[in-house]
């Protein structure tokens, strides 16, 4: 088996996390900008953590042979604050050329908050003016179907966004329909409580396809399982799926998502 | 197409275990002392979806816990979700 992990906090997992990935077959991953569990109180703090994500974290990854990209962005839970989102946006562009950087993310919405609102314009408004692909965090459990709506609605009234550059994540069955139904891709997160199953994830793959969609761990601080992508294949497996059809979701489908970014180099796939 | 008895030959035992478990959690809810809870409330009329005998009912239940507005709030106060909406008045 192999397979992508696109969206890992690899920053809060240990190093026998990256072996038990490698071992199971993981190719590349991709870890968005997120929240640390508690609200940075500076700058400062970003510009530590983009370091990590741009310099350290490629090195930890490359121990176990694994290729490391990432995205950037002030994340939504902090982006209440408007003066201190704006001064994280002001430095983001001086990470933008490091060479793991994918694009701008994870953003969006958390609490569907008006200046959530304002702060997820001004990164879109930025990944537009450079470029960048998207990697959108869509809220959780009650405000999920409400925030997705505005986050589409965000984006669609960008006319430089391209919805085949953004990548719509955590999307369950009340989302999906919405985000393939307007050109973005999706990304549905395996989670034991909060998120998907493998098993609704194989349904929602049964129900709407294998186009523009993928699956991730969303591995981070919290209760998350680092090796959820594979679990899910095995699922599929069980379930009595198609090989080549699930090294596409699992393997394939980040591939050509991540590769219409120059930065992307495709794996070897051994 | 998938085949049934191999959906159930994979799937009863779990999905019987997990009907189990609301049905105790349910009966625990009504043991417990305390009023009315809005979350409570929606689980209740999220369990109406079930028997609706129509397709997914998977999304059904989750509309049934969400936020059915679609204007942004005036701020944020919390950044946690609780898993079933509050209402207006308490969103
Ligand atoms: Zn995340």
């Amino acid at each position: 088996m192999r397979y992508i992990e696109p969206h890992g906090h690899m920053v809060s997992r240990t190093t026998d996390d990256y072996q038990a990935m490698a071992m199971a077959g993981c190719q590349a991953v991709s870890e968005p900008a997120f929240w640390a569990g508690f609200d940075r109180s500076s700058v400062q703090g970003f510009y530590d953590y983009f370091c990590q994500l741009t310099q350290h974290e490629p090195r930890r990854a490359a121990m176990f042979g694994l290729p490391h990209y990432t995205w950037l962005c002030i994340n939504p839970k902090e982006s209440e604050d408007l003066k201190l989102a704006d001064e994280v946006l002001a430095i983001i562009p001086e990470f933008m050329g490091s060479p793991n950087v994918l694009g701008i993310g994870e953003i969006g919405l958390n609490k569907n908050s008006r200046n959530e609102m304002l702060v997820l314009e001004k990164h879109i408004d930025l990944a537009a003016s450079n470029d960048q692909l998207i990697l959108v965090h869509t809220p959780h459990l009650e405000d999920k179907r409400k925030g997705t709506r505005l986050i589409l609605d965000a984006l669609k009234s960008d006319s430089r966004i391209r919805p085949e550059r953004c990548i719509i994540d955590h999307v369950e069955e009340h989302t999906v329909g919405m985000v393939l139904d307007d050109g973005f891709w999706a990304g549905m997160t395996l989670y034991p409580e909060t998120k998907c199953t493998s098993n609704r994830a194989i349904d929602i793959l049964e129900l709407y396809g294998n186009e523009r969609i993928w699956m991730n761990s969303a591995c981070d601080w919290g209760i998350s399982v680092p090796l959820a992508v594979p679990r899910a294949a095995q699922e599929m497996k069980r379930r009595g799926s198609d090989p080549g059809q699930i090294d596409k979701v699992i393997y394939q489908n980040p591939i050509e998502f991540m590769s219409q970014s120059p930065r992307f180099t495709a794996p070897e796939g051994l | 197409m998938a085949d049934r008895k191999n959906i159930l030959d994979l799937y009863f035992l779990d999905a019987r275990a997990r009907l189990i478990d609301i049905a105790a959690f349910m009966d625990r809810v009504d043991r417990a002392n305390g009023g009315d809870d809005f979350r409570y409330d929606a689980f209740r009329a999220a369990l109406k979806a079930l028997e609706s005998g129509k397709p997914d009912r998977a999304g059904k239940v989750l509309l049934a816990f969400s936020d059915p507005t679609d204007e942004p709030i005036l701020a944020a106060t919390t950044k946690a979700a609780c898993g079933a909406w509050p209402g207006a008045d308490n969103a």
